[in-house]
């Protein structure tokens, strides 16, 4: 069993990115993400060689994490909302270059500056590619401490096994709150840089340089087919999910993160007024689960769809589906984080009064 | 008067050993560039690949390409190479040093590049004195679009977005970033250079290896500018451009150190 801590969201994701021998963070502080770089300064040069380096912005900071990843270096970096729209330029530089790299979006209401509450606003941002050009973040969803930590692990693994960019996408109350956490050990890593790295030409092989401009169409094409094939094999490999309570279930709740973890609260209140509800957690947002919704669809009478956003993941939910099931949403927006009991009121409103006071 | 030996000169005379006086460094691929007839470009290319092929260093440097004419300089450059998003080739290079700080580390940006979109990047890369160089080529325009106006572009020259003119009522001001990136302390070595003579050539390339030497004593961030031309977009012929650098650049961008550290 690994060490137990009480910590704050945002010092777990610092600590085990310690912890996963991350060689390089570069941000620029943004609410509510700002503990990260504080923890970092702190305490990554007490406990490793991390480079923590405040950059002079967002722009500056992916841009560094391009340039490190490029060199082999297991990087990341973090930001919220809009810090996160800054960084869309370089991200789609480091998905065509194919270079792995680790970013969390602490997510806060918008649009423009917005407010610093927690929302999940950013989830188109996150999963249907956010920048520029035809290609995908690999989107983890932590609906707790617990996994802030565990997805820092997954996040690098994931990124450096198909050289893409992995987001975290979570929120600022999950980056805020303070909850038990179990961290895993220091990870001892192979040094040995990858062959595509830039570390200095290797004497006896050719020198490597790293792009993503390839000026002619028919190179551009080739690219993009390869990029696709390694999306479409993370869409057969990677996907992950939960699901509670589907074996009795006639309706399914249905959220990523926070949202899911107050959909866990409400299909208790709704269990125990007799209504026989499931739920599906997506934890990839990208790949997205899309046959756990399909295959449960038509046993099911409604999936109520609850976001704190006016609906994103819901045109995922509904491609899901397919026509086979009703899906209806509830979302509260701009910060405002929604209670089981109204989660609760809209599912009985949808499904169980027919809809006549929704 | 003596009479001329004639001597049967084809290709395969010319090659023969003991006949080479010059030869490229082997740290430039032996490709045709793109750029332009006359562009000072190949010339930077040149001489700053000969210095690391002199230094030895071929195996121990990473170069950052910007986006502009020079775009491409890592098809050139036979050394490990990234290219930069626009403007960024400071952060880029940030990055690469801060963990790999045994290697030496360039950029080759030009004015719109490290002056105009990547202000932020390379005033803050200086500042910090991240140790690593910048090649900065300054031809007053932008030349890889066709010609606008550059943040370098001289009081009265005609660009395609300045067609009258640049009036620094609309325009703003010419911008010596190069000059106030020696007002700062973590920049260490400022100089500018031009490629425009045989003499300016040599110095160009002395500057360059020293910069590269100030790297390895891990002093601080060094910028050597280079005064270049653009024969295309000035609508120029190549010697007049040169005439043009000589009479209108460099009177607006005097050449000659900025800023060297104590001792060297």
């Amino acid at each position: 069993m690994g060490e137990i801590r009480l910590m704050k969201g945002n010092e777990a994701l610092a600590e085990a990115m310690i912890r996963a021998g991350c060689d390089a963070y570069f941000g620029y502080p943004i609410t509510p993400q700002s503990e990260v770089i504080e923890y970092l300064s702190r305490e990554a040069p007490k406990k490793s060689k991390m480079v923590v380096l405040q950059a002079e912005s967002e722009l500056g900071a992916i841009n560094m994490i391009y340039g490190a990843a490029g060199c082999g270096k297991r990087v990341m970096t973090t930001s919220s909302s809009p810090g996160i729209s800054l960084m869309q330029e370089g991200l789609s530089y480091i998905a065509s270059a194919q270079l792995p790299c680790l970013v969390a979006n602490i997510n806060r209401g918008g649009p423009g500056l917005g407010t610093i509450q927690p929302s999940q606003s950013d989830y188109m941002q996150a999963v249907k590619g956010g920048g520029h050009g035809d290609y995908h973040l690999i989107v983890l969803a932590p609906y707790s401490v617990q996994e802030m930590v565990d997805f820092v692990k997954i996040g690098f693994e994931l990124a450096e096994k198909y050289r893409n960019p992995v987001m975290i996408l979570a929120d600022g109350a999950i980056g805020q709150m303070m909850e038990k956490v179990e961290l895993f050990d220091f990870i001892e890593r192979n040094q040995e840089a990858p062959e595509w790295a830039t570390v200095g030409r290797r004497p006896g092989k050719d020198r490597v340089f790293i792009t993503s401009l390839f000026i002619q169409p028919e190179k551009m094409e080739e690219v993009n087919k390869i990029l696709q094939a390694k999306y479409r094999e993370v869409e057969k490999k990677e996907v992950r999910y939960q699901q509670l309570n589907i074996e009795d279930a006639e309706y399914l709740l249905t959220g990523y993160g926070l949202g899911a973890r107050i959909c866990m609260k409400a299909m208790e209140i709704g269990r125990e007024k007799g209504y026989k509800i499931g739920l599906i957690r997506p934890i990839t947002l990208y790949p997205f689960p899309y046959n756990v919704y399909n295959e449960l669809a038509p046993k099911i009478k409604g999936i109520l769809d609850v976001e704190m956003n006016a609906g994103q993941m819901l045109e995922d939910v509904k491609l899901a589906v397919d026509g086979k099931t009703t899906v209806k949403f509830y979302g509260r927006m701009g910060g405002m984080i929604p209670t089981p009991e109204e989660i609760i009121e809209s599912f009985e409103n949808h499904f169980i009064y027919g809809g006549k006071n929704v | 008067m003596s009479e001329i030996p004639t001597i049967e000169i084809n290709k395969e005379t010319i090659i023969k050993p003991e006949n080479l006086v010059y030869k490229p460094p082997k740290t430039l691929f032996d490709t045709p560039m793109h750029y332009c007839p006359g562009c000072g470009h190949s010339t930077v290319h040149k001489i700053f690949m000969e210095v690391v092929e002199e230094m030895g260093i071929e195996n121990d440097i990473i170069g950052v390409a910007p986006v502009g004419c020079s775009v491409f300089a890592y098809y050139y450059m036979n050394v490990d190479m990234q290219e930069a998003a626009h403007g960024r080739a400071c952060a880029v290079a940030t990055g690469i040093k801060r963990v790999l700080p045994d290697k030496f580390v360039f950029t080759y940006q030009g004015d719109g590049d490290f002056a105009a979109i990547g202000t932020a990047e390379s005033i803050h890369a200086a500042n910090r004195g991240e140790n690593f160089l910048v090649i900065f080529i300054n031809n007053a325009v932008y030349g890889m679009t066709s010609g606008q106006m550059a943040p370098t572009t001289l009081y009265d020259m005609v660009s395609t977005t300045t067609p009258y003119g640049r009036d620094p009522k609309i325009h703003g001001h010419p911008f010596k970033i190069t000059d106030l990136i020696a007002q700062l302390p973590g920049a260490v070595y400022v100089t500018r250079q031009s490629v425009h003579t045989t003499a300016n050539v040599r110095k160009a390339k002395k500057a360059l290896r020293k910069a590269l030497e100030i790297q390895k004593l891990n002093l601080g961030f060094q910028l050597v500018e280079i005064v270049s031309n653009c024969p295309s977009n000035w609508r120029m012929t190549p010697l007049e451009s040169l005439k043009f650098i000589e009479e209108q650049m460099l009177p607006f961008y005097p050449l000659g150190d900025l800023k060297v550290p104590e001792g060297i």
